[in-house]
């Protein structure tokens, strides 16, 4: 199968750069002097929500892809990054909350733009499952998708840049286009943890996408077994 | 607010860890379970002892 072509490999990188994230995060990156043992969240949280945002900017590249050459198999691999991403924004939520509590005693905070543009991103993506279900003709199905992961993709570095240029003092700003606070270990700590956050959402895009794919042939395999069935009795 | 003693801090930690894995695994054991249903599906087509139908893999080669 096309798709599985490279996956245990790549699956294998992907556990090696894992378990080396997680032996930097715990033994290797020093504790933060302002938040202690709390900012090692930052490792999982933040690498999640910039390979979740990724993840739909690429579906939209790939629905491009799609409306351009008419090939649905380009439609097929932009729900699934669609639909991981959206998987990794219920993480990028979950362990944003709990940081939240963790250092500033609330779950959710309704004033702080870059959670709650995280969420309306999130939603917006939410609505892509209806959109694509509701619509039975495969053709149109795949045309809608498509035109809904462009405008939601070109979204994304919108609501980036507007969060950006709201200049929030509350949420701690810890990467910019100088570099950012971070001390050597922990950059390196971070720039591991996204290699493997990266490596994870290939590798699970590809599995999906060879579940799809063998789907897609069982169910050709038996509409000619069906067939050639009655060809066979007769 | 000062930085949360380590105990404390540390169910935190090992909170968000934890939500992040059990997505992992629940997303990997349902494609897992998927794709173990096709193969099964595969596996019955091809089990077809009267030889009368194709076997799939037959057709696959055909395709």
């Amino acid at each position: 199968m096309a798709y599985a072509r490279g996956l245990k490999p790549l699956a294998a990188a992907t556990a090696v750069t894992m378990t080396a994230a997680l032996a930097l995060v715990f033994f290797y990156a020093p504790l933060d002097a302002d938040q202690g043992f709390v900012q090692k969240i930052f490792y999982v949280h933040v690498p999640m929500a910039i390979v979740a945002l990724c993840g739909w900017v690429a579906a939209g590249v790939m629905a491009i892809r799609h409306l351009r050459t008419g090939d649905r198999s380009w439609d097929v691999r932009s729900y699934v990054a669609i639909h991981l991403s959206v998987i990794l924004g219920v993480g990028v939520l979950a362990t944003g909350s709990i940081w939240a509590r963790a250092s500033w005693g609330h779950w959710w905070v309704w004033d702080e733009p870059v959670l709650v543009s995280f969420l309306v991103v999130f939603l917006l993506y939410c609505v892509y499952y209806p959109l694509r279900f509701s619509i039975e003709d495969p053709d149109r199905q795949a045309r809608y998708s498509s035109v809904f992961a462009i405008a939601a993709g070109a979204f994304v570095p919108l609501n980036f840049v507007a969060v950006r240029l709201a200049e929030s003092f509350t949420h701690p700003r810890v990467l910019s286009q100088t570099g950012g606070d971070l001390p050597g270990e922990m950059r390196l700590t971070f720039l591991v943890s996204l290699l493997a956050m990266t490596l994870l959402f290939v590798t699970l895009w590809k599995l999906e996408l060879t579940s799809k794919h063998a789907e897609a042939r069982l169910k050709r395999l038996r509409r000619r077994l069906e067939a050639r069935e009655p060809a066979a009795v007769a | 607010m000062p930085a949360l003693p380590l105990d404390e801090a540390g169910k935190y930690v090992a909170g968000a860890y934890v939500v992040f894995f059990a997505l992992v695994l629940v997303y990997v054991a349902i494609i897992g379970s998927k794709i173990a249903r096709i193969a099964r599906a595969v596996e019955a087509l091809q089990g077809d002892p009267s030889g009368d139908t194709p076997r799939a893999d037959q057709l696959v080669e055909d395709e």
